[in-house]
């Protein structure tokens, strides 16, 4: 017998080493997570959470209003499978409209993630600003041009006299006008939108090489020595990281705990946009 | 007859007891060696091409800015003739700034994205003096097409905006793969040639894009 397999058969070489060292980093990174995750939710901005297609967060839209609005954005949804969302918030955050208005698109996934057909109706009442946010694929139909014609005839004076449902209602009327009126909207009719978080399955297969290689690995070891190695690979796997850096000492992937649904309503796509669109004040 | 069946099988028995060992011991560094090469060895190509991609995004929509700009020129020129300086700087401008283009492979090098920044940032200043010496003429404020070039503007200003926001994110995270455990040790290895790219530096007149008052 090789001095090797001598040596895992006595059990002499102490895979324990890499143990020790691998569960120490797992805490240490466990550690470093968190305090960035911390730093990290306080320099981001607090968004409302995408309850529905109307999310008034600053109350101004009149209940009757909102529900109507909803039916035609579901409508719209159904028809074209743009996402047109209305959303009012209480406080920029000290920022400017551009940068709040794609974060939160970006934050609630508009539009479909491959077409990225969504589009953002952001209106902020106490700073007295609003934006058309547009995703990237949809740039070309509502273009910056006509999304400032319809904040400035449509939105702006409304609101200038208090009539923020008023506004907002004739906003995504005329929205819908200019997106649903080119036909080529019209035709793209998915047959099965599957609406849900980032797929997992995209990191599956080297999962799946992994677990084969155990498998076989497995199959060859004898019992005694199976203990000590699984171990020791599982030691050097946690240790180097699975998938590169910021997913240290996990095992779990983001996408199979099941994140967050709530209710089971309405979610964004995963579609994303580059500012495009228009703001205006009043 | 028995013992010499007993015998042979005995040397089968002893030789495969001399090798089994060894090839096991070969098989577990193999799947060692696989599932450690697994993990973060695509990290840094995929890092480098989405962050070559960010800046693909970039030099797309500064070039949507210098695109508007003829447009524009030509709109003020039939109001505002006599701002000739204003108007013959923002041609020039554009000109030198159309002329620094960036390959994906010189983003390692922070002397020519600086220049190309200068450039850009030229532009930036030349563009928010022709806005504001608009604001002199109210024919031209209010005809539809100046109105539509300023919010195709703001558009594209607001776009470069997002793009570099993406793209230093990109490169930020690059850069960090460079450096941080464990690609660090594909980066010493295998990836050896590859260099961190160059960020934006924040310049003072990129900080304020043409603002437009309605």
């Amino acid at each position: 017998m090789t001095p090797l397999a001598e040596a895992l058969r006595a059990g002499e070489l102490s895979w324990s080493w890499a143990e020790k060292p691998a569960a120490a980093g797992v805490r240490v990174a466990g550690a470093l997570l968190a305090v960035f995750a911390s730093v990290i939710l306080a320099l981001a901005y607090t968004f409302p959470p995408l309850t529905g297609r109307v999310v008034d967060e600053a109350n101004v839209i009149p209940p009757a209003v909102a529900s109507r609005i909803t039916e035609k954005l579901a409508d719209l949804e159904s028809n074209s499978g743009i996402q047109l969302v209305v959303a009012t918030v209480k406080s920029l955050e000290g920022d400017e409209i551009e940068p709040y208005a794609n974060a939160l698109f970006r934050a609630w996934g508009l539009g479909e993630k491959q077409k990225n057909n969504g589009v953002l109706l952001l209106v902020a009442p106490n700073e007295h600003k609003v934006r058309i946010e547009v995703g990237y694929g949809l740039e070309g139909t509502l273009t910056d041009a006509l999304s400032k014609i319809i904040i400035s005839n449509a939105i702006a004076p409304r609101f200038k006299a208090g009539d923020f449902g008023g506004g907002v209602e004739r906003g995504v009327d005329d929205i819908i006008t200019v997106l649903t009126t080119d036909s080529s909207e019209w035709q793209k009719r998915p047959d099965l939108r599957v609406v849900s978080k980032d797929s997992a399955f995209d990191d599956l297969g080297p999962w799946i090489a992994l677990a084969l290689f155990v498998l076989i690995f497995f199959l060859l070891t004898p019992p005694r020595e199976r203990g000590n190695l699984l171990s020791f690979l599982l030691g050097m796997l946690m240790s180097s990281g699975r998938g590169g850096y910021g997913r240290r000492g996990r095992w779990d992937d983001e996408g199979w705990g099941g994140g967050g649904s709530g209710s089971g309503g309405f979610f964004g796509g995963g579609g994303s946009s580059g500012g495009g669109g228009a703001s205006g004040s009043w | 007859m028995n013992s010499s069946s007993n015998t042979s099988l005995y040397r089968f028995h002893s030789r495969l007891d001399r090798f089994f060992p060894r090839l096991r011991a070969l098989v577990v560094l193999a799947l060692i060696g696989a599932s450690v090469s697994g993990c973060g060895y695509n990290t840094i190509p995929t890092l480098e091409e989405q962050a070559k991609a960010k800046w693909a995004d970039v030099q797309n929509q500064y070039q949507r800015r210098a695109d508007l700009i003829p447009n524009l020129v030509a709109t003020v020129q039939g109001y505002a003739k006599q701002e000739k300086d204003v108007l013959t700087s923002v041609i020039e401008a554009r000109a030198k700034a159309t002329s620094v283009k960036i390959d994906a492979s010189q983003l390692t090098d922070p002397e020519k994205v600086k220049q190309f920044q200068e450039a850009q940032a030229q532009l930036s200043g030349a563009l928010g003096r022709l806005l504001a010496v608009s604001e002199n003429y109210p024919d031209l404020k209010s005809n539809q097409n100046f109105l539509a070039l300023q919010s195709q503007l703001e558009g594209t200003e607001n776009r470069i905006a997002v793009a570099r926001r993406d793209y230093i994110d990109a490169v930020r995270a690059y850069n960090l793969s460079l450096k941080t455990f464990p690609t660090l040790l594909w980066a010493a290895t295998l990836f050896r040639g590859n260099q961190p790219m160059a960020e934006f530096t924040a310049s003072e007149s990129a900080q304020t894009p043409p603002q437009v008052k309605f």
